[in-house]
């Protein structure tokens, strides 16, 4: 038996990106005593990377736009898979989290007439994004953390939760272990809030860190909460390609919203061959698949990619826009991109699928739970527009707060937590420093990220997924080996090897979804299934759990039916 | 196409008084970073280095480190930019405690944040303002945190004055707030008593290093010093201040 310190919150927030540090801004505001756990620093999570900006419909610069027509933007982005209610609210609520955002100290690029700003972006009908330059995540992390170290909520800064904890069918707590010295530490908690943000290190191409390793979704998982349509993940159609060391690394949509041009090899603006109405500001998914095809069919540059070109903007109006890919390109590609094109392909971006939760108070399943942001499903269907993830975090952010806090109030006293359960997990985390296997968990890392780009990629079959999915008890075995050496002092190894057991499971559950969809919508793409089913799979959800020996379950379910008043505002054309 | 070639890493190892520079010889790519090259280290042979990163595009400050003797990003230091012929040595920043190999506690910063007073808007005021009142303000908004102008300002990295002096990154968010058109705080006491502003003595060395290029002493420090002295040093100011007994 290890020991371990005991916190005991009304509230704990897991993850410090927008929807952690909007939902615990929240729980302290409504007096509830709150954690704000984040692997990180604070300030240093997902969120900063956001670049183009947060949509909402302040018609600042177009006149007409207004919630009705963002709603419907983001169920044709999504394919009509949305959870039409989250939608519905992001829509209606994302311009007060703006203004509340701006009145909080964020300072957004201005109109002539002195308001935020908005700029052009994919599947937007409207000019909707609101923006700093390429910095918007940056400028809405900063601001909430600024906000936030005046709430009162506590912050355990590099700080990893491995382990949630019941009592009577509801999360009471959770295990976490300190990086700096790999002391445990355990959180009794009457409300859980998961902000722990996507799945994308499980791929070798993605713009995402190593901290996207699926922590919220498996510890959802592990409490027996549903994960939705997880085989939906975002392939960002403008990742750098060259070279090898910034593979991946994401060049933002602003670059395309700002007028940027899609070119092969020869030349060609090849958009007008997949989306002619829209082009370069067609939704994510089109582009992506538009840009693996032009690649596929021998039309691709050099590295694989195409070529991204804003060089026809003047030189001082792209540096004032697009300052961070300005200088990315110049520091590390050697591109000055005021006078040549970039070369980009798709990467692993944005994971869609997530913890199933209602719509409304973000709660899942199981009581005590909630989820915000990237790892919660429903609200960006089979494909999120850009734009839509910020203001996603904000609203649903401060819905889960508002709810979280409400049922930490209505709970009298924390519940005992089962010793044998807290020892158990104590003794797995440690494991791996007994451990004898040859392997350590960076190779089973690489492994899976192998099995995962090369088969259960941006394009999918069949075959491929059923080889994909036959490889997981292998990994699972693997994984279970790997050996750590050192100290459990700042041992990057040692996180990893927990970390793997998370992406593994997350991993298999996107493999199997993805040979469940028998239909390409949206992200996800079947070559053995070319056409979007408009009968049968557009109304369904897949589910996936664990079962109670570990695997891996998979069913379909239909999806919450859209009220008619909801569907007359997706089917009306509005006027531009 | 890729062009591999074998680089050699002096790290500093270790904790405590038990450390020690070890030297690793790895294969690069063409146009890798250092923090591309101490991730393959630590993939490949040193699984329990600790380094700290997050978003290895230069946006989220986590990889400042001193590579050859300079505070740099390590995903922005190209390997091809340095001496082929010689080892990159890659030390933690040093202006704050080390915990191991690279990682530093730079706790004692999320402690200062805490005390500058926070923006403070009057409550109904419109939001109404101009781009060229504000393009200064989002100079300084651009910083990420790397604190790398924190681990080469002499008053901290030499002087130890941590209790005493906020450093150029505080002073840079204060001068954000200060210059928002919509603020209404004064926090030119803070930084001068409990801020320690005047122990700044312009070196300038903390705008050398800002990845983010803000230009930290011209257009933060120097215009916060003078508006504490015309505030509170004019000796008109003072002697009025006397007379009204304020």
């Amino acid at each position: 038996m290890t020991n371990y310190e005991t916190v005991d919150v009304d509230v704990l927030v897991i993850g410090a990106g927008g929807a952690g540090l909007r939902a615990a801004i929240e729980t302290s505001r409504l007096g509830t005593r709150t954690a704000l756990v984040c692997k990180s620093l604070l300030g240093k999570a997902h969120t900063v990377m956001a670049e183009g900006g947060m949509a909402a419909a302040l018609s600042n610069v177009s006149e007409g736009d207004n919630w009705q027509v963002h709603f419907r933007d983001t169920i044709l982005g999504g394919k009509f898979l949305n959870n039409w209610k989250m939608a519905l609210n992001h829509a209606k609520e994302a311009p007060e989290r703006t203004n509340e955002l701006e009145r909080w100290g964020a300072v957004f690029d201005r109109t002539k007439e002195g308001k935020i700003h908005q700029r052009a972006f994919g599947g937007h009908t409207h000019n909707r994004l609101a923006h700093v330059g390429d910095r918007t995540g940056l400028e809405m992390i900063r601001t909430l953390q600024d906000k936030g170290v005046h709430q009162g909520f506590d912050v355990f800064m590099e700080c990893t939760v491995t382990h949630l904890f019941k009592a009577d069918g509801r999360v009471v707590g959770a295990l976490a272990y300190w990086r700096e010295d790999g002391r445990f530490i355990l959180f009794r908690a009457k409300a859980t809030v998961l902000a722990t943000g996507g799945v994308g290190k499980m791929y070798k191409v993605t713009s995402n860190s190593w901290e996207y390793t699926g922590d919220g979704h498996a510890l959802a998982l592990n409490a027996g909460v549903e994960l939705l349509d997880s085989e939906f993940l975002q392939f960002h159609p403008t990742g750098m390609v060259w070279p090898p060391g910034v593979k991946g690394l994401l060049v933002t949509e602003a670059v395309r919203g700002e007028g940027g041009l899609l070119r092969n090899a020869e030349g060609k603006r090849f958009m007008e061959d997949y989306d002619a109405e829209r082009m370069e500001l067609s939704t994510r998914d089109i582009v992506s698949k538009a840009i693996y095809n032009e690649v596929k069919e021998g039309r691709g540059t050099e590295h694989g990619g195409v070529w991204l070109d804003i060089s026809h903007k003047p030189a001082d109006y792209i540096i004032k826009k697009l300052p961070s890919m300005y200088h990315q390109f110049k520091d590390l590609a050697d591109v000055d991109i005021t006078k040549k094109p970039m070369e980009i392909g798709p990467t692993m971006h944005y994971t869609m699928g997530g913890v199933r939760v209602d719509p409304d108070s973000c709660e899942s399943s199981v009581g005590g739970l909630f989820a915000c942001g990237e790892v919660a499903g429903g609200m960006h269907g089979a494909n999120r527009l850009g734009g839509n993830s910020l203001s996603d975090l904000l609203v649903f952010g401060k819905r889960a707060g508002e709810t979280a806090a409400e049922v930490a109030k209505g709970i009298a006293s924390h519940a005992a937590i089962s010793a044998s359960e807290i020892t158990a997990a104590q003794e797995a985390l440690l494991k791996p420093f007994a451990a004898e296997g040859k392997e350590t968990p960076y190779d089973v890392q690489f492994a899976l990220q192998d099995v995962m780009q090369n088969q259960v990629g941006i394009m999918r079959n069949g075959d491929d997924l059923k080889a994909a999915i036959a490889r997981f008890p292998e990994l699972r075995e693997r994984a279970s080996k790997v050996r750590v050496e050192g100290s459990r002092i700042y041992n990057n190894g040692w996180h990893l090897s927990w970390d793997l057991q998370s992406m593994i499971d997350v991993a298999e559950v996107v493999a199997r979804c993805a040979l469940e969809r028998e239909e390409s919508r949206g992200a996800h793409t079947r070559l053995d299934f070319p056409d979007t089913d408009t009968g049968k799979w557009q109304k369904l959800n897949t589910v996936a759990s664990k079962r109670a020996d570990g695997t891996i379950e998979v069913h379909t379910q239909p999806k919450p039916k859209m009220p008619d008043e909801f569907w007359a505002l997706v089917e009306k054309k509005p006027a531009k | 196409m890729s062009d591999t070639h074998a680089v050699t890493l002096r790290i500093l190892r270790g904790e405590g008084a038990q450390v020690r520079e070890v030297e690793y010889t790895v294969d690069v790519e063409t146009g890798w970073v250092v923090l591309d090259a101490v991730l393959a280290v630590q993939a490949q042979q040193a699984p329990d280095l600790a380094v700290r990163w997050n978003c290895k595009a230069a946006k989220c400050g986590s990889c400042s480190a001193e590579v050859n003797g300079s505070p740099s990003l390590m995903c922005k230091t190209r390997l091809d930019d340095l001496d082929p012929g010689e080892p990159v040595v890659v030390h933690p920043i040093k202006a704050f405690p080390h915990v191991k190999d690279l990682v530093a506690d730079v706790s004692w910063n999320y402690e200062v944040n805490k005390k500058i007073t926070p923006f403070s808007p009057d409550e109904n005021a419109d939001f109404i303002y101009y781009q060229e009142d504000i393009d200064r303000v989002q100079e300084f908004r651009k910083c990420i945190e790397c604190f790398m102008c924190q681990d080469v300002c002499q008053v901290l990295r030499n002087h130890d004055q941590h209790p005493n002096f906020y450093g150029p990154r505080f002073l840079v968010r204060v001068a954000g707030l200060e210059m928002h058109p919509m603020d209404k705080a004064n926090r030119l006491e803070q930084i001068d008593q409990d801020g320690g502003i005047f122990l700044c003595n312009i070196n300038k060395c903390c705008t050398t290093v800002c990845p983010e290029d803000i230009h930290i002493t011209d257009n933060a420090i120097i215009p916060l010093k003078e508006r504490v002295v015309d505030e509170r040093y004019d000796p008109l100011k003072m002697l009025f201040r006397k007379l009204v007994g304020k």
